[in-house]
């Protein structure tokens, strides 16, 4: 378990400041936020790799403030795997081995059980230049877990990858978790990956956490619109309450009113993830968030297609390919959106 | 006539495409020739007969031998107390590091024979360091110690920039892997920082030992004997003329050439392996 009470650290112009931060034995937890949040100094400062000037950090109940990092029982890999070019693979998977002097016997064991979860047998010899990144990254983790931590720390280690290799890592991140049950904490700014990786979140901007959820939460209730615009929610619209009628609360907005499940009193933004707005070229009847748009651009994203809309205000919205194909829009065209009160987060 | 058109036009075609390599080589081709062709007349063009009695003339062959231990005991030194300065100016960050980065460049700056002055005002008999040292029996004036710091003064900016650079080239994430993986500062310094920056500190030392071999103007100052090679030159060229003094920069210049043109080798080869 990492336990982070007020914890207030500074890397030459750059401070995290007062984190505060629970994470419990075993669970695989996102660090989200923008480049230059401090997700990297926050990784390392669990790590002991950073002065603490304030506040403490536990790690399984124990206070390892002003712990070394070679004690603290926590391994790192970075964005892209540092392996030791000097060294071979297998140099490199024992190193934490041999510098704690454990003995040849103790070591030749560890590395065919470490072999025997990352396949790295056929890469034992090799120089770290001539691995492809899938391999490194294998190797990397290998050498960061042989000497069986406490917590893995990942800092965005699927960034230096191509998507081919992402797929097979992400399966392999989630297999290594699995398997060994380790405590892990993953930095990323890629909210689809820690989507899809994590049980808990923990979103950082400007040195500080602005939200801690489990995914859900924080895809469809952020806490603000700094993480909701992360999240790429897209249709985040400035106003305020202005009545209530029976469970749903009205929201003022440009003219339009927003019709939202919520029992809030205040708020200024209200949230509309581009993927809950459904588009219909009839009015679809009995629903209260209905609007008329003009079509104003068509971006193909792939698996899905981008619709802006023009209403006012401007809506995005996140079509599937095969529902697109349906109903086949043009640009200029003029359509009906809509969605749930539900699918509104007011904040 | 048309073989010769088409030639121009080929070798036209060819200045156009590589014209900045063309000029580059052209420049570089008359430093070279600068380098090379004094040192090729010494030593190729001086009188044989002279140059095979300077090879059997003990006092030179001592000179010789004196300055390249002198040097190497020098580089020793610096070794011990450069690289750990590189290693602090390369990681660390701390007030007036730019003052203490300029006082390392200043030996290099100075006129060797000031920095001579300056280190007879410390290491002399009467002054500060050399009362202290006289009094474990080493003294610093017309001595090997004498040679010995006044290359260190004037040699060590070499190693310790050379090695700073190199340490600045590892990556500080390595060390950091290497702490978390279990390993003390002393062992991440000793298995990961230092392998790493191994080429640059390799050739600073290099750098350091060939500039104390060369060294006069310090040297001069401190120990006129016993006689460095330099020394020895200058004061052949002084009391017999340029006849006298040839044969022994010829067979200097040779033994440096020898010996470095073979580190570079080596370098060269570690480089490829790598």
């Amino acid at each position: 378990m990492i336990e982070l009470k007020n914890v207030q650290v500074t890397v030459a112009d750059f401070n995290l400041q007062q984190i505060n931060l629970s994470v419990a034995k075993g669970t695989y937890t996102v660090i989200l936020g923008p480049t230059g949040a401090g997700k990297t100094v926050l990784l390392e400062s669990i790590a002991g790799l950073h002065a603490v000037n304030e506040g403490e950090v536990l790690l399984d109940g124990k206070d390892v403030t002003n712990t070394v990092p070679e004690t603290r029982g926590v391994s790192i890999v970075y964005q892209d795997y540092t392996l030791f070019p000097h060294l071979s693979v297998k140099e490199n998977i024992v190193f934490g081995l041999k510098v704690r002097h454990v003995t040849k016997s103790k070591i030749a064991e560890e590395l065919e059980w470490i072999c025997g979860i990352f396949d790295v047998e056929p890469l034992l010899n090799r120089q770290p230049a001539t691995l492809s990144g899938g391999e490194r990254q294998r190797a990397a983790l290998a050498r960061a877990l042989i000497t069986k931590p406490e917590i893995l720390l990942l800092d965005e280690p699927l960034s230096a990858l191509d998507a081919e290799s992402r797929e097979e890592m992400h399966a392999q991140l989630q297999d290594t978790h699995r398997k060994l049950n380790i405590t892990t904490l993953h930095v990323t700014h890629d909210f689809e990956e820690a989507m899809s990786l994590a049980d808990n979140i923990v979103v950082l901007n400007q040195g500080k956490i602005v939200q801690v959820g489990r995914p859900a939460d924080i895809f469809y209730r952020p806490a603000s619109d700094f993480v909701a615009r992360f999240t790429m929610a897209r249709n985040i619209f400035e106003g305020k309450i202005s009545g209530q009628v029976g469970k749903e609360t009205i929201f003022k907005t440009a003219g339009q009113e927003i019709y939202a499940e919520s029992e809030k009193n205040t708020a200024q933004y209200a949230v509309i993830r581009a993927e809950m707005v459904n588009l219909t070229p009839e009015q679809p009847v009995s629903l209260p968030n209905v609007f008329r748009g003009t079509v104003k651009s068509i971006t193909d994203k792939g698996a899905n297609i981008l619709i802006t809309l023009d209403c006012p205000p401007q809506f995005e919205c996140l079509l599937p390919r095969q529902h697109f194909e349906k109903i086949l829009l043009r640009h200029g065209q003029q359509v009906y959106l809509s969605f749930l009160p539900a699918a509104v987060h007011l904040i | 006539m048309e073989v010769w058109r088409k030639f121009a036009r080929t070798a036209g075609s060819y200045f156009k495409r590589h014209r900045l390599l063309i000029i580059f080589s052209l420049f570089s081709l008359v430093i070279l020739l600068f380098i090379l062709i004094p040192l090729f007349k010494m030593v190729f063009l001086s009188n044989k007969e002279a140059l095979w009695q300077a090879l059997r003339d003990t006092t030179v062959l001592e000179s010789i031998w004196l300055t390249l231990y002198a040097a190497l005991i020098t580089t020793a030194i610096g070794f011990v107390l450069g690289v750990p300065l590189a290693y602090i100016l390369a990681r660390h960050n701390f007030p007036l590091k730019g003052v203490v980065e300029g006082l390392i460049d200043l030996p290099i700056v100075v006129p060797h024979t000031a920095a001579g002055i300056a280190l007879l005002f410390v290491f002399g008999r009467n002054y500060l360091l050399g009362k202290w040292f006289n009094a474990i029996g080493i003294n610093f004036v017309d001595s090997l110690a004498g040679i010995i710091i006044a290359m260190l003064f004037v040699s060590v900016p070499f190693l310790i920039n050379s090695a700073k650079d190199g340490f600045r080239k590892v990556d500080v994430r390595l060390e950091n892997v290497a702490r978390t993986l279990g390993a003390s500062p002393w062992q991440v310094f000793r298995r990961v920082t230092f392998p790493l920056a191994r080429r640059s500190i390799f050739t600073g030392t290099l750098m350091m030992w060939a500039r104390g071999i060369s060294e006069f103007g310090a040297v001069i100052i401190l120990t006129y004997f016993p006689m460095v090679t330099s020394i020895l030159i200058y004061q052949r060229f002084e009391s017999y003329g340029l006849t006298q003094a040839v044969p022994v920069a010829a067979i200097l210049v040779i033994v440096c050439a020898l010996i470095f043109i073979g580190f570079r080798y080596i370098l060269q080869r570690e480089k490829k392996r790598d």
